[in-house]
């Protein structure tokens, strides 16, 4: 049932990026409009995938990799859906939608039977902790994708080819102070997270901090967001060099969050070999 | 069209514009001193029916509809001579007239900014709103004008919406502000600075005041003209030697002084970064030569602009506007026609008329007849006799109607059918 649901969102989130893509090369704000309906639309099947998993399981959909990758694409659209809201910026979902099909393509590739969980993760950290995690990271996605757009028109309006692209971004400005606004939320989240976590530690393996792989990624994480947070309030660091720092960032969240799990182990893995 | 009706009014536009006629002809024409309301002088002129005055900087036109337009012309060249002061000579060598299909045509494309001096600029169709607003107070526009506006209203609507005609800037001031606002966004709390008071730097600093930003500073060599210019558009003036700490503030520079050598080194606009906090800073250099160190665009969060790269902007808008102007074309040309065929609904509407006034008058002659015979009735019972007759008569003269209003734009169909329907009801003899 959740993987119906499951396959039929990716769908329509593709359907919603076509239309995200026709309003960029055309402008026309009905697109924008049919496309953020869709993928609205797209939202509530996912989030009923997710809760029909919840329920199959018997526990929360938080443990095997593709569930950490479906929940993360979840809360990248819900993220963008309340942006949009809330500030009306002109082309974003364009940029934001190919990262949502590719989280969720990447859920999708991944084993997707049910897993059962070891024992010793049974808590109620396990749903706070990892939804605290996955939100802070799907914030981070979207500064992420800001970025991009910034140093795609920053780099236009420097050279002065002011192409078609150049018309269709949003100001240097607002796109700055989006990021600074994702960044501010994002950190905060990021450090609950990892508080949560600790504490969860504490309770399943008797141990606050234990220098895991995941443990030391993250906290390198939280040291380059907490730098970005910095220079910006003390400084002043705006512009191209935030853009950078914030895409250097989200590197390091990627490889928290997939690079500890392939490349290095530890008690964090997801659990797809289970 | 002997039929007994009055044909339908003539539609009529006549004026000057940027292209026939310079401004000393324009701004007499323009009737501004007078103490009479131009809209009343020109429709007490004989047949006028309808009339709308229209005047902007750069054009000022009468639109009327009249049954008898020549007539009404001559009447109204004549009063608009001798009310401007101008030969009636001089005003026929630069006014143009339109009529009907042409006149409509002409107020589309004016009312979608295509013949404008600036193709695509937007004021013009907020000024024609304005004297129609002004018009259809003074009560001056009847059914017609109000149709043909609201129409020329909607075309422009949907050539600004479907065509890219008014995105692009075209003049190098207004690019400048459009530049800006790619780099700021809102420019609400942005402060902008002039360095040398000239002419185009005057111009900028209108566009971007126009744009909204919060201050403006205007640095010159002799403080006199600064101050002088800080009076006009609203700005505070400082010195040359304050540009620096000046700097700080400012996110907008537009420098445009006749200096030989340079203005802004590289070395000065980076020392201002640290305690701009690396706020983004735009230069705009329209000097001739230059006065700010092309190196500057460098500088991280730093855009400089010359008068060649806006030159570059513009020359590319014009283009591309130009193109998108021939396609606005054609949709006013479609708008034209959709506007004329309604227009031949108004040939039959007095045929129609006629056929409901006729029959309307056969039964209540006949009414009154019979209802000697009828004798004593009730109420109810003289009611019914009326909607009876009445429904009977309005059953008989539906189907013509219908057909005459279907064929309405067809102009060869309405031509036979209005003959035949005066001649069927014999409408020429009664009325």
């Amino acid at each position: 049932m959740d993987k119906f649901f499951f396959t039929l969102a990716l769908l329509v989130y593709c359907v919603s990026f076509v239309g995200f893509f026709i309003h960029m090369l055309t402008l026309r704000k009905e697109a924008k409009r049919w496309a953020l309906v869709v993928l609205t639309f797209g939202f509530i099947l996912h989030g009923t995938s997710i809760g029909a998993r919840w329920i199959e399981a018997g526990r929360p959909p938080f443990v095997s990799f593709h569930e950490a990758l479906s929940l993360v694409a979840f809360f990248l659209a819900g993220l963008y859906l309340l942006l949009e809201i809330k500030y009306r910026l002109k082309t974003i979902g364009t940029f934001v939608t190919p990262i949502i099909l590719v989280t969720m393509g990447a859920a999708a590739a991944q084993p997707q039977k049910i897993v059962p969980l070891p024992p010793a993760l049974h808590s109620v950290w396990l749903p706070i902790h990892a939804t605290i995690c996955f939100v802070a990271y799907a914030v981070f996605a979207l500064a992420f994708c800001i970025s991009v757009m910034y140093l795609i028109q920053e780099r236009q309006i420097k050279q002065k080819r002011l192409g078609g692209l150049f018309r269709r971004l949003p100001s240097l400005d607002a796109l700055d102070v989006m990021n600074e606004r994702c960044i501010k939320v994002g950190f905060p989240l990021l450090t609950i997270g990892i508080v949560t976590g600790s504490i969860w530690a504490e309770e399943a393996w008797g141990r606050y901090w234990g220098w895991d792989p995941k443990e030391t990624w993250s906290l390198i994480t939280w040291f380059l967001y907490a730098a970005i947070l910095h220079q910006r309030l003390t400084v002043g660091w705006r512009g191209k060099r935030a853009a950078i720092m914030t895409i250097i960032g989200f590197c390091a969240v990627l490889f928290t969050f997939l690079g500890v799990n392939f490349l290095l182990h530890g008690e964090h893995s997801y659990a797809t070999g289970f | 069209m002997p039929r007994g009706f009055d044909k339908r009014d003539a539609i009529v536009l006549i004026g000057v514009n940027h292209k026939t006629a310079p401004v000393e002809v324009r701004e007499p024409m323009a009737l501004k001193g007078l103490d009479q309301e131009p809209l009343e002088l020109f429709r007490s002129v004989d047949h006028v029916r309808e009339v709308l005055f229209l005047s902007t900087c750069n054009r000022v036109e009468v639109l009327f509809t009249s049954s008898s337009p020549g007539k009404s012309l001559a009447g109204l060249k004549g009063i608009w001579a001798e009310k401007s002061g101008l030969p009636l000579g001089v005003l026929e060598e630069h006014l143009y007239e339109y009529r009907d299909e042409d006149a409509i045509r002409h107020l589309f494309m004016v009312a979608s900014s295509l013949d404008s001096m600036v193709v695509g600029e937007p004021q013009i169709l907020g000024q024609l709103k304005d004297a129609y607003r002004h018009a259809s107070e003074q009560k001056t526009t009847g059914m017609v004008l109000n149709r043909l506006l609201h129409k020329a209203f909607s075309v422009a609507k949907r050539v600004r919406t479907e065509t890219k005609i008014g995105s692009q800037a075209v003049s190098i001031s207004y690019a400048a502000v459009e530049l800006a606002r790619k780099i700021f966004g809102e420019l609400g709390d942005k402060v902008a600075m002039l360095i040398g008071a000239g002419e185009m730097a005057e111009l900028a600093a209108q566009h971007l005041r126009a744009g909204g930003i919060k201050r403006l500073i205007i640095a010159n060599r002799t403080l006199e003209r600064a101050v002088e210019l800080s009076h006009e558009l609203g700005g505070e003036a400082i010195g040359l030697d304050e540009i620096e700490d000046a700097m700080i503030e400012a996110d907008i520079v537009i420098s445009s002084t006749g200096a030989p050598g340079l203005v802004l080194t590289k070395e000065q606009v980076k020392r201002t970064m640290r305690p701009r906090r690396h706020r983004l800073l735009f230069l705009i250099d329209i000097a001739v030569p230059r006065d700010i160190d092309p190196g500057v665009n460098d500088i991280e969060n730093v855009y400089l602009y010359d008068i060649d790269d806006l030159k570059g902007v513009v020359e590319e808008n014009k283009e591309q506007r130009a193109k998108e102007a021939k396609k606005a074309e054609r949709m006013v040309e479609a708008e034209v026609l959709k506007f004329l065929s309604w227009m031949k609904t108004l040939d039959i509407l007095p045929v129609i008329q006629g056929i409901q006034a006729k029959a309307e008058a056969i039964r209540k002659r006949e009414l009154e007849r019979s209802r000697k015979r009828l004798g004593g009735l009730t109420k109810e019972q003289e009611e019914a006799i009326d909607v009876l007759t009445n429904s009977i008569v309005q059953k008989i003269i539906h189907d013509p109607i219908i057909v005459l209003r279907k064929n309405a734009s067809n102009e060869e169909a309405t031509e036979v059918l209005l003959d035949a329907a005066t001649t069927l009801f014999n409408l020429d003899s009664d009325l």
